[in-house]
């Protein structure tokens, strides 16, 4: 039993651009500040600053975390936007007080590395698979086009009928 | 042949996905090594004895191996763990008996912001050096802690000679004290 040649490359396709979008606070697209993001309101900084950083001890986004841990980093970041503080350098402070983990971002060494290179060794698969098996999509679809339309027989007297046109021009 | 090699290729990397996934847990997972040998009259060395870490009221950086040749009780805590709040003035008063035999209560906040742990140092008067492990938890890491508080005696050549993970009581510190006076 083969499977449908037309769906496959559309399902690779999605999985590829899937994998290429950026999203969940641990990701590095979603830590980064726009330049709207920076000038916003104070009151909306809180939420949005907790939506983008971890709860350290139970490692999961800050504004969904409910722990004396998780309280006491809101009270801290709450303080300093008291000050006047940017985003910017809220979280430079964050880090500064409980380290890189605190921006939920995996470290750039040692098994921290799997989440940066099995993307791209994915998207790498997915690319060699598509190089692999479009050339043979594209044989069987050719072959399929030439089953579908075989050339019409002539009959005998079409036949006679073409050998006499074809003579009277020699 | 050839229609085989595609199934077999997916199959080897879904299987190194979920090796990857399965090696990732465990090295996640905090470590019992120390406890092991502990357990097992093995004392091993303190790890990361010669990590420098920032002193918490103050500034500069020490490591454990600047206390090499005393008796070191070795506290992770944080002022928002209800335990280490508990402990706090029974470490106090280890203190002192300690001070007396060359021996001394050393803390190391752990997933803690400094005016905080400042905050929690005053409201319990604590007078032992404190430092912070500010860089995500790699000194604390070491020693497997994953919970506040623990800790964790350590004698004068530097080996841990007895682990608590959970709140210490006076038993406990008593075998440190104990240490400190024979040796």
């Amino acid at each position: 039993m083969r499977r449908c040649p037309r769906t496959l490359p559309a399902a690779l396709l999605a999985a590829l651009l899937i994998l290429l979008a950026p999203s969940g606070p641990g990701m590095p697209g979603a830590g980064t500040t726009s330049a709207s993001a920076a000038t916003a309101e104070p009151g909306s900084l809180l939420p949005r600053i907790e939506r983008q950083v971890m709860c350290v001890s139970c490692k999961i986004p800050l504004d969904v975390a409910e722990s004396p841990q998780a309280d006491r980093e809101k009270a801290y970041i709450a303080s300093l936007i008291g000050q006047g503080e940017s985003e910017p350098q809220i979280k430079r402070a964050l880090v500064a007080q409980y380290g890189p983990t605190v921006l939920g971002l995996p470290r750039a060494h040692g098994f921290g590395l799997a989440v940066y290179l099995v993307p791209i060794a994915v998207v790498l698969a997915l690319l060699g698979l598509l190089a692999l098996l479009l050339p043979r999509w594209r044989r069987e679809a050719r072959s399929r086009a030439a089953a579908a339309s075989p050339r019409p027989a002539l009959d005998s007297s079409d036949a006679a009928r073409l050998d006499a046109d074809l003579a009277r021009f020699d | 042949m050839r229609r085989r090699v595609i199934p077999i290729f997916a199959s080897l990397a879904g299987a190194c996905l979920v090796g990857l996934l399965i090696y990732g847990v465990s090295a996640q997972s905090a470590s019992r090594t120390l406890d092991q040998q502990v357990a097992e009259g093995r004392y091993p060395q303190a790890p990361e004895a010669n990590h420098r870490l920032p002193v918490l009221a103050g500034s500069g950086a020490i490591s454990l191996a600047s206390f090499r040749g005393r008796v070191v009780v070795l506290n992770f805590w944080a002022s928002w763990c209800e335990p280490c709040q508990v402990e706090a003035p029974l470490l106090e008063h280890t203190q002192t008996q300690l001070e007396r035999h060359d021996g001394t209560v050393l803390g190391v906040t752990y997933l803690d912001a400094s005016p905080d742990s400042l905050g929690f140092v005053r409201r319990y008067h604590l007078t032992y050096p404190n430092l912070r492990d500010n860089d995500g938890g790699d000194f604390a890491h070491s020693y497997g802690t994953d919970q506040l508080p623990e800790t964790f005696i350590i004698n004068r050549q530097g080996r841990i000679t007895a682990i608590s993970r959970g709140e210490v009581d006076q038993a406990f510190l008593n075998r440190a004290i104990t240490l400190a006076q024979s040796s």
